[in-house]
């Protein structure tokens, strides 16, 4: 007589019989220690649904089958020199952003979901965890699998392992991730699983992926697709976990909050990068940052604060003055790479004059009366063969590491300034989102690897420029510096020089 | 203590604090900012020592390192209004950093009047 088949949740419970066994060599508390410290109350881990139940054999084989289709994608898009097609040769400085900046962050998100699932003594999350740590091991994997092939082709790729460590505007995402996998199990679920993975996802991968398949990349499409049934586990685990800790406890109502309210800023912080990329690096723009804010963050995020209400949990700090910040950031951020391009392991560029329009048109409140003048300017200087640097190095947030550049709420002319003292040291801020994070514990972001002060410390290779480009192991010449002149841009004229011989 | 940890007890005794004056060779961090010119997208840090005089550092790191803006020129240092950590200042040119109350991290920003920027537009 044939076996008969198991149902899904039969096959789960009997999958995962007893891995939330009770132990006794040792207390329990001694096995889990990282589990209370925090304070976090739970009364009743079984509590925790995993709504997946999903077993590691279905796991491997849905996985297996996905990875074939992508790998099957990605060998005829090098076949058919897929690279060539692409919008324009700038285009390429997206996936050297993405592959330096986000994919060692997907390394980091699965060593952190590891350890949640480690020290987490319910099963259900554990479970749940470890899932998510191999979807990303997988991503990382599969992006670099992905962006390699251009690494054939385009500059800035090659080290971007090694830039992530050390690089001045990558400690800004490194120390994001940094701070969460220091802190305990149930801040990290909070940073990455629900602030980063459930409210701020959409405004890096949305981007990232429309932003490749707008711009003729169908590999990094592709991987887009590949990851999309993930990110939805992923989401769903990010809100599981909120639910789950506020039913759990009055008590975690406020230390929840705090988190929230810490890493929405932090996430607003990193994804300015993301911001920039919107509305200056794609050669066809998809939407603006101020756009995709007001869809992904103002009404998502809006109806998704008005259901976690009834838990008693309020939006975000601050989330009124990162929507109001939407018009800024990206200006703001793209002129700190334009000054420091001699500095930065992707190419930037003057933005042409169709393009400053469709900003103008994107941002009629501010861009004429704040930014326009400020690449006009630089314009007339390039023209005039005094293309503007900055010779100095940047003051940095002492929270967020980015170069001080975020204006006053209400007042973009004016360079927001704050600080706070501690033992008679003193520390600096780009906003009160900033401040605060520090206030909370200062004790932590004391210990801050601010990169401009590794400098003057003399920790990064030398005193001059050009040593520290050395000890970033960045191409100079061909990985920093603006695209037009760059090898990139040499390279790409040949194509399509080529392209028009053929057709002729 | 503030921080949360594993080990309470011992957190305080582990932190490594980066930045302190004693890293720095003799020299204390000193931010400068030209208010009203974003081209330079933030406050420029330098790492000076604390007996240079303020005169020099307008003379031979302020000016040199804003000299690529058009206004540059055009600065009359003599109208120039300053504010160190806060508060509104008239430095002595000839007296030390320190002699004008500047410490390790101190944040200098100045006021060029009638120069706001190209066109008026702070950048």
């Amino acid at each position: 007589m044939a076996p008969k088949k198991l149902g899904l949740k039969q096959r789960y419970a009997h999958m995962t019989r007893g891995l939330d066994w009770e132990t006794s060599y040792q207390p329990m508390d001694a096995v889990y220690p990282f589990d209370s410290f925090e304070g976090i109350k739970i009364k009743d881990w079984s509590a925790w649904e995993d709504p997946f139940r999903l077993t590691m054999d279905a796991y491997w084989k849905f996985q297996g089958e996905k990875e074939r289709k992508l790998y099957a994608v990605l060998d005829a898009f090098a076949q058919n020199n897929g690279q060539t097609g692409i919008s324009d040769a700038r285009y390429a400085n997206v996936l050297k952003l993405f592959l330096t900046g986000v994919s060692p962050l997907e390394y980091q998100a699965h060593r952190g979901f590891a350890f949640a699932g480690r020290h987490l003594r319910g099963v259900g999350p554990r479970v749940a965890c470890q899932m998510q740590s191999l979807d990303e091991l997988r991503h990382v994997q599969t992006q670099i699998h992905t962006i390699s092939h251009y690494n054939k082709y385009f500059d800035g790729i090659s080290e971007f392992r090694h830039m992530h460590d050390r690089v001045w505007y990558l400690s800004v995402p490194k120390s994001f991730f940094d701070d969460a996998r220091s802190a305990g199990p149930f801040e990290y679920m909070i940073a990455i699983g629900f602030a980063f993975e459930y409210v701020l996802t959409n405004l890096l991968f949305v981007p990232f992926m429309s932003g490749a398949a707008y711009n003729g990349d169908m590999s990094t499409v592709t991987f887009g697709f590949s990851a999309q049934s993930d990110e939805s586990r992923h989401m769903t685990l990010g809100i599981e976990v909120i639910k789950f800790l506020l039913e759990q406890h009055p008590d975690n109502l406020p230390i929840v909050q705090k988190w929230v309210d810490k890493w929405f800023w932090r996430g607003h912080r990193v994804l300015g990068l993301v911001a920039m990329m919107m509305d200056y690096m794609l050669p066809k723009p998809v939407m603006s940052w101020k756009e995709a804010w007001e869809i992904y963050f103002t009404e998502a995020g809006g109806s998704l604060f008005t259901d976690l209400a009834r838990y008693g949990l309020k939006v975000p700090k601050y989330a009124d003055v990162a929507t109001a910040e939407a018009e800024h950031i990206s200006h703001q951020n793209w002129a700190i790479f334009y000054q420091y391009t001699h500095a930065a392991g992707f190419h930037t560029w003057m933005p042409d004059k169709a393009h400053l329009d469709w900003l103008s048109e994107k941002y009629p409140n501010t861009f004429d009366k704040y930014y326009r003048p400020r690449w006009e300017m630089w314009a007339e200087m390039e023209k005039q063969g005094k293309r503007f640097y900055n010779n100095a190095l940047p003051q940095l947030c002492q929270t967020c590491q980015i170069p001080m550049g975020y204006t006053e709420p209400g007042d973009p002319t004016t360079i927001a300034f704050r600080c706070s003292e501690v033992d008679g040291e003193t520390y600096h801020f780009c906003s009160d989102g900033c401040k605060d994070i520090f206030d909370g514990e200062p004790e932590k972001y004391a210990q801050s690897w601010l990169p401009v002060h590794q400098i003057f410390q003399g920790n990064c290779g030398g005193a001059t420029v050009p040593d520290v480009l050395n000890w970033y192991r960045m191409n100079v010449g061909a990985d920093n510096m603006d695209y037009v002149g760059s090898p990139d841009e040499k390279l790409w004229n040949e194509w399509h020089a080529g392209k028009v011989r053929d057709a002729v | 203590m503030s921080v949360q940890a594993l080990d309470n007890a011992n957190y305080a005794k582990n932190i490594e604090y980066r930045d302190p004056l004693k890293n720095f060779h003799g020299n204390m961090l000193v931010y400068v900012h030209w208010e009203e010119h974003l081209s330079f997208c933030a406050a420029l840090a330098f790492p000076l020592p604390p007996a240079m005089p303020f005169g020099a550092l307008v003379s031979e790191v302020i000016a040199p390192h804003y000299a690529a803006h058009p206004d540059a020129a055009r600065i009359d240092w003599s109208k120039v209004t300053w504010m160190i950590d806060g508060k509104s200042v008239t430095p002595d040119m000839g007296a030390s950093l320190e002699a004008n109350g500047m410490k390790h991290k101190s944040l200098v920003r100045f006021w060029t009047p009638g120069l706001a920027g190209f066109k008026g537009s702070a950048s």
